[in-house]
């Protein structure tokens, strides 16, 4: 082939790269010190496959988050978590140190806050990336949809959480409620909406993954639809248009006002991991084990609201 | 007894490389390349063919030639190159005729290898990071060229079922860049500016030249059944991969942006439907089926943009002999045919 040139080129040039390296780095102090190192026989390392030349710029990775974006929004998002939500957690350390799980949780606020509280919380505290399964709406949005990827969001396609939890044994948070629990107006908050249809269940048996269940009290009150305004929202092509409390508060700061979070006091309970016992990658699981174990799991995080609803002495203190 | 094969596209880029490649092997008899154009590549050995878009003739040439394996290469499948309605008479009745000669009660044809891509799989906000052979599309095919792909594909599936004796192999390319191949992406990515979609920066992965033509040799020798995806590794963002090409991007409004890229086709650059999706979107492609298979590639996404970066910078310089050839029916023939010519085999 006439193209071949190129590639042997470069091979042979790692080839002479790699073979002048063990010189390069004497591990041992008195090793460096000896100048005849180099006629030393030295046992040939093991010839393993090269890896290719990969000569990337950037550290947006194949989710398309980047370090660099999540160490800025992580020095962001710090005082918020701390200072103006002081978000506290409960049996964090029911969340795994290692293999992939699915965390869930129920989902509030016309711009929820608990993705980000329980993103940062696990990643600074526990030091696991987490992965926020996220709605189609996120990647139809220009700017803020590459914002949400880079700094760890991921389109909510059973693909995608598989490779993540399977392959990659990577802790994913997923959202059941999808926009009907974010979309839904004060009066009704803390009263959890269908889980979809089970696709969470099914995701963690094909995986072979626990379920994490997470209850979060706060975020309902960070962010109260007091209105919705169903005829723009069909114009925009949006879930929902809210009029919130926040808009009405902060009328004085302007656009800022609509996307900043009341001081409401945030606090996440880290429920009991659910297993299932079957087995992981088959094609199809029954439908109505699946439909159980969502509806369990619904309840378990219904239950848990309540009860930290019922020890709440303040929205703004807990 | 060796074999016998024929090559869709003889013409097309592709079509030539793979002939040349496969006049190199000994284990080759017969080499039969089709195409309405004539080959522009210099070929020793291959018999050239011509033929009308939709391949009427195809049956006959594959009996006459005891035709054993065909290579379809001759599937249009950048958009820019010419009007929608020659894209579906090459695409897909091309490809019906050929199935239907490959698939005639006394055909010898016992391995297909059909060069398709990776826009069968479109570009949607609702897609999986990465596809797999078996992931289905999320949206609505919007440009002829992929549906045209899409209804390809399924006679290829149609024929595939018809005929368990036949290996049949779709390799699906993912977007190819490389010094010799001219592409709308690798057109853009010379301009300037890079033109990108304001607020979004997708993923790209990109297939090296050499690793496409290498691939449908690999699915020949190997006769292959089944869909493959081709693609390096790694995904980069389309921002990367203009900095890697030494560009910034220039961002087009993400409203009416048919309109926005128009001024571009002045420049050279035609922007078609499923590239501003691609802009938008992105596309991820699985490759570990075909590097199951054994396959292995020699560049990564960023290697092939780097590769093809390094080629544009000796572009300049060098004039390349290819574009210099051009066929000549009776000094072909003569080379090939006339007894005074001494073989050295």
């Amino acid at each position: 082939m006439p193209d071949e040139p190129t590639p042997r080129r470069t091979a042979s040039r790692r080839d002479r790269h790699t073979a002048t390296r063990p010189a390069h780095q004497p591990l041992d102090p008195e090793v460096a010190v000896s100048s005849s190192t180099d006629l030393v026989p030295v046992a040939k390392p093991e010839p393993e496959p090269e890896p290719l030349d990969d000569p990337r710029r950037g550290d947006v990775d194949e989710w398309g988050r980047s370090e660099r974006m999540r160490e800025i929004a992580r020095s962001i998002y710090g005082p918020v978590y701390r200072a103006w939500h002081r978000v506290e957690w409960e049996g964090i350390e029911r969340i795994p140190r290692e293999g992939g799980a699915l965390l869930v949780s129920n989902h509030a606020g016309a711009i929820p806050s608990d993705a980000p509280s329980i993103m940062h919380g696990i990643e600074t505290e526990i030091g696991r990336p987490v992965y926020g399964l996220a709605d189609e709406m996120f990647k139809r949005l220009p700017v803020l949809g590459t914002m949400w990827s880079r700094v760890g969001g991921v389109l909510a396609h059973p693909d995608n959480a598989y490779r993540l939890l399977r392959e990659q044994q990577q802790l994913a948070l997923v959202f059941p409620e999808g926009t009907k629990g974010t979309g839904k107006p004060y009066g009704e908050r803390y009263q959890l909406r269908r889980f979809g249809r089970g696709g969470f269940v099914q995701i963690a048996m094909r995986a072979g993954v626990p379920i994490v269940p997470i209850a979060v009290v706060g975020a309902e009150e960070a962010m109260p639809i007091i209105w919705k305004i169903p005829q723009l929202s069909k114009v925009l092509g949006l879930p929902y248009v809210p009029i919130t409390a926040n808009m009405l508060a902060f009328a004085g700061l302007g656009p800022l006002g609509a996307v900043l979070d009341l001081p409401s006091k945030i606090k996440i309970r880290v429920l009991e991991p659910v297993t299932f016992d079957v087995e992981p990658d088959l094609p199809r699981y029954s439908r109505s084990r699946i439909m159980d174990e969502s509806e369990a799991i619904r309840t378990r995080i219904q239950e848990a609201l309540l009860d930290m609803l019922r020890t709440r002495e303040s929205v703004w203190f807990g | 007894m060796g074999k016998r094969v024929l090559i869709t596209g003889l013409g097309t880029f592709w079509g030539g490389r793979v002939a040349q490649a496969l006049e190199a092997d000994p284990a080759v008899d017969v080499i039969v390349g089709l195409d309405r154009v004539e080959p522009t590549v210099r070929l020793e050995r291959t018999e050239y063919v011509r033929t009308d878009e939709s391949y009427s003739i195809l049956s006959r040439i594959v009996k006459a030639a005891r035709i054993d394996t065909i290579v379809h290469t001759f599937l249009v499948v950048d958009s820019t190159q010419m009007r929608s309605r020659t894209i579906h008479e090459i695409n897909v009745i091309g490809t019906m005729n050929l199935f239907a000669a490959a698939s005639a009660p006394d055909s010898t044809v016992r391995n297909v290898v059909v060069k398709s891509s990776t826009l069968v799989y479109g570009a949607d906000p609702r897609d999986p990071t990465w596809f797999t052979e078996s992931s289905r599309r999320s949206a609505v095919p919007k440009s002829t060229v992929e549906r045209s792909l899409l209804e390809v594909e399924s006679y290829v599936r149609d024929f595939s079922v018809d005929n368990p004796h036949v290996s049949v192999a779709v390799m699906r390319f993912a977007n190819v860049l490389g010094p010799d191949i001219s592409t709308p992406l690798a057109k853009a990515l010379q301009l300037p500016l890079v033109p990108s979609v304001f607020g979004f920066d997708p993923r790209f992965q990109f297939v090296h030249e050499t690793d496409v033509v290498r691939a449908i040799l690999f699915a020949l020798e190997n006769e292959l059944q089944g869909a493959f995806n081709v693609a390096g590794d790694g995904l980069l963002p389309w921002s990367e991969v203009a900095a890697i090409c030494g560009k910034r991007t220039i961002p087009m409004p993400f409203v009416g942006m048919g309109l926005a890229s128009r001024p571009l086709a002045r420049l050279g650059v035609e922007l078609p439907t499923e590239l501003l999706d691609l802009l938008k979107h992105g596309r991820g492609v699985d490759n570990r089926r075909f590097r199951d298979a054994g396959f292995e590639y020699r560049f990564t996404s960023a290697g092939t943009v780097a590769d093809f970066v390094r080629s544009l910078r000796v572009r300049r310089l060098v004039a390349r002999d290819e574009a210099s050839y051009r066929y000549e029916r009776d000094v072909e023939q003569f080379f090939r045919h006339s007894p005074a010519v001494q073989h050295d085999d």
